[in-house]
């Protein structure tokens, strides 16, 4: 599998914006038939070397080599020229185009220079799909995917350049373990034919299963590189953190009582999950693990008034909690972080305190009129608690890194003050340490009396947090078992699946 | 050595960003003072007590509908409507005023005129899922036509001098169009600052999912900016009827456009979630003064168009080159 042929190297990359460097130190090697993990924390620069190495943007020094010969790139078609590919964390398809149009776009297939080969471009498509082993039709349009599928079709769109540099970005972060599974079976067919990958994840455990080689970056500068084999997670966290981080036991010595917070019997929405009963106690967090599709993030939307039940019944310390009316939902006391920040979770333009606010109006103000002084002080004591990093809470919250944004979602939440907090893939896309700091807070919450539920498809996070574990399987409850030290990743998973 | 090169480099950087911050703040208040200091060189008349209240009370009519539309476009809207609702809330109340019934019903019946009309766009946008344009551009067609069909396509005269003082009346040395422009304003943009309500409109312009996920109404916000935007219609239908002492069923044609104008040279995007009075009132202040200013220097009216198209384009491209700077 190693061969030594260097096939991209990156050295001494610096680039700086007005002033600021976002990179000081950025430096890679790639060997040809690998899969290089590049691992650092949010802020480390890793997203400004990779736009500079697709061309997206100029180094103001350093130098590129492809194949040992220097290369500039002035925008990203002369690295896809080149043979260099990327798959993004942000997806951006064309909605009413098919899968196969998306794929091709500017590169269809034609007669006669002009006209769109249409059968060409659906076999090449459905082709290039099944070989990568990937369920999706061709012919669909964008809009009929689910998000799952969707990162799919984005990955096969890098694989669909002839490249010989794939660059991955986050590439699992949308989707579930299985299609994991498929995407690195894909990933070792590349690196056979020769093909380098450099391999970007949060999910440390994922970097273990597939990498061969690690660098990592930190402030904005490389620290280290070696051999996957040769070094264990910890060592790649102090790394990445550049200090010690304790992996703490948080369900230590935690209390849970008898009492019954939340009881949903019997909760159905047709076509999304069935006959689902669960409950969850005062200080316990109950995490819920089912693969995508499996209905989990729909059954927490619809308690919280998103949607609508066709059956069943949910009660909030007794009391029947409303249908379909999520602020009717919050004053009884429940609260939900969304699945995802950015869509559903957060006013990316509106200032860090106005997010903090926002759900907590009803207690912030008089006769409708604002009280700023208790906006205010709700917004620094939040950011306290939650040690959120900004230079001023006037900023708008799209100025901040994935971690701090989560913070300022589950601040939000917290400013309600529920007695029961959802939780939907709360550490999604963001890195260590601050995963570190959500697990205190979720911790200290349901210790001061607070249940929680928490939905993850990260296995580790769930058997990390949770005091039971409910799986979900194709819209049904599977089993709600005990976190004891019996249950492993591997019975999860075969759980769910 | 270095550090001290660092800590200089450092502070430029900090000033820099400090302009450039109240460059975003001020830069439409500073292309205001600047023009108006041109214009007062070329004219002695610009100056004066008697233009300026000229241009505000021109400027009034269109700021009143500028102020709801920017309730509108901060929830991603658009009200093209204003300029019918205008006319027909206008004949509605001069309807009941000539029919003598007192002040008080007919500035009632030309608020109502425009809330009922404003409600039905609403009602198309929030509940009907109506994209905003279609929906106001349909009302821009119904509201006017029926503003012929009320009254056969003849204007309403003969006012009782209660409802004209609306118009051409004056408190102390101010006329009541600004008064009421004023206080309209004013009141508006602390709704905006200040209240829930308002910090709900910013939302749902901002992202209407994370808006409903915090237990905001998206749907009644939405609704009642439209009435927001009908009500204020209504309102400068009155002061335009009284200020031209008739009713006329083809008042306010193509004002839309102006509001529009105002509220985009404002710094409110069209894209939602941001924007505020202020701005507003500039935007319409600064397209107050242009034609005031081609008017005193004598320039064609044909001129006057083109100048103020040129501004509006050339407003959003700053605008525009600043977002891209960040």
């Amino acid at each position: 599998m190693a061969s030594t042929t260097l096939l991209l190297e990156a050295e001494r990359i610096a680039k700086a914006y007005g002033g600021v460097p976002a990179l000081r130190d950025g430096r890679l090697a790639l060997k040809a038939g690998t899969v290089h993990a590049l691992c650092g924390g949010n802020g480390a620069g890793k997203s400004t070397f990779l736009s500079i190495l697709m061309g997206i943007t100029q180094r103001d020094a350093g130098t590129i080599r492809l194949d040992g010969r220097e290369v500039h790139f002035q925008r990203p078609s002369d690295a896809l020229d080149a043979g260099i590919a990327i798959i993004t964390q942000e997806l951006e398809p064309i909605p009413d185009l098919t899968v196969a149009e998306n794929i091709w776009l500017g590169r269809e297939p034609r007669h006669v220079n002009c006209l769109i080969d249409n059968r060409e471009l659906n076999r090449r498509t459905q082709a290039l799909l099944d070989d990568l082993g990937f369920e999706v039709d061709a012919k669909l349009p964008m809009r009929r995917l689910s998000v799952a599928q969707t990162q799919l079709v984005e990955i096969a769109k890098a694989f669909s350049y002839d490249c010989r540099v794939m660059i991955m970005d986050e590439p699992t972060s949308a989707i579930g373990e299985r299609e994991t599974e498929t995407l690195f079976a894909a990933i070792r067919r590349l690196t056979a034919r020769g093909a380098g990958i450099i391999y970007v994840s949060h999910r440390l455990s994922e970097l273990a299963q597939i990498a061969d080689e690690y660098s990592i970056f930190r402030d904005g500068a490389f620290v280290e590189s070696g051999l996957m084999a040769d070094i264990d997670r910890g060592h790649l966290v102090r790394g990445i953190v550049g200090r010690e981080l304790q992996p703490i036991n948080h369900k230590q010595n935690r209390q849970c009582t008898p009492e019954i917070c939340l009881d949903v019997a019997g909760l159905t929405r047709d076509g999304e999950f069935q006959d689902i009963s669960l409950q969850v106690r005062k200080g316990e967090i109950l995490g819920i693990y089912g693969l995508m599709g499996s209905g989990r993030s729909e059954f927490l939307n619809c308690i919280y008034g998103l949607t609508a039940p066709d059956a069943g019944l949910a009660q909030l310390n007794g009391q029947e909690l409303p249908i379909g009316d999520p602020a009717a939902t919050i004053r009884a006391g429940i609260s939900l972080v969304t699945e995802d920040r950015k869509e559903t979770g957060l006013v990316l333009g509106s200032s860090i305190t106005e997010n903090i606010a926002l759900a907590a109006y009803d207690k912030l103000s008089n006769l409708s009129i604002i009280n700023m002084r208790k906006e205010r002080n709700l917004a620094e004591s939040m950011a306290q608690r939650l040690r959120i990093k900004t230079a001023s809470l006037d900023l708008p919250v799209s100025s901040m890194s994935g971690g701090n944004q989560q913070k300022v979602v589950l601040a939000k939440c917290l400013s309600t003050e529920p007695v029961c907090l959802f939780c939907d893939e709360p550490t999604r896309g963001i890195d260590e340490g601050a995963k570190q700091e959500i697990y205190r807070l979720l911790d200290e919450f349901v210790r001061t009396g607070g249940a929680a539920i928490v939905v993850s498809s990260e296995a580790p996070e769930v058997l990390h947090l949770s005091d039971r574990i409910a799986i979900f399987k194709a819209g049904r409850l599977a089993v709600t078992v005990d976190n004891d030290q019996t249950i492993t990743q591997e019975a999860l998973l075969s759980l769910a699946s | 050595m270095n550090i001290i090169l660092n800590n200089l480099s450092g502070n430029i950087v900090q000033h820099r960003k400090k302009l450039r911050l109240a460059l975003d703040r001020f830069g439409l208040p500073l292309v205001f003072v600047l023009l108006c200091l041109i214009l007062s060189l070329s004219s002695e008349y610009f100056m004066t007590w008697r233009n300026w209240m000229d241009i505000l009370r021109q400027t009034s009519i269109n700021g009143i509908l500028a102020i709801g539309m920017t309730y509108v476009v901060i929830t991603r809207g658009i009200d093209l409507s204003v300029g019918s609702i205008l006319a027909f809330a206008g004949l509605c109340s001069a309807m009941v005023a000539a029919q003598d019934h007192g002040l008080l019903a007919s500035l009632s019946a030309g608020m109502f005129a425009g809330a009922a009309l404003g409600a039905v766009n609403g009602f198309m946008v929030a509940n009907l899922s109506i994209p905003p344009f279609v929906a106001t551009l349909g009302m821009l067609s119904i509201a006017r036509g029926m503003t012929f069909i009320l009254n056969d396509g003849s204007p309403i005269t003969e006012l009782p001098e209660s409802y004209l003082a609306l118009g051409i009346g004056s408190l102390g040395p101010v006329s009541m169009p600004i008064v009421i422009f004023a206080i309209v304003a004013l009141f508006f943009a602390l709704v905006l600052k200040y209240t829930t309500y308002g910090r709900y409109v910013y939302a749902v312009g901002g992202n209407e999912k994370s808006a409903r996920t915090s237990g905001i109404g998206v749907r009644k916000v939405m609704f009642s900016v439209y009435i927001v935007s009908g009500v204020l219609a209504g309102l400068a239908g009155m002061v335009l009827t009284a200020r031209t002492t008739a009713a006329l069923p083809q008042a306010g044609m193509s004002y839309e456009l102006d509001a529009i104008a105002a509220v985009v040279i404002g710094g409110t995007s069209l894209s939602g979630g941001s924007g505020n009075i202020v701005g507003t009132l500039f935007g319409a202040l600064l397209i107050g003064v242009i034609n005031n200013g081609l008017n005193l220097l004598g320039v064609s009216s044909y001129y006057q168009q083109v100048a103020k198209g040129l501004i509006i384009v050339i407003a959003v491209l700053v605008d525009v080159w600043r977002k891209k700077k960040r």
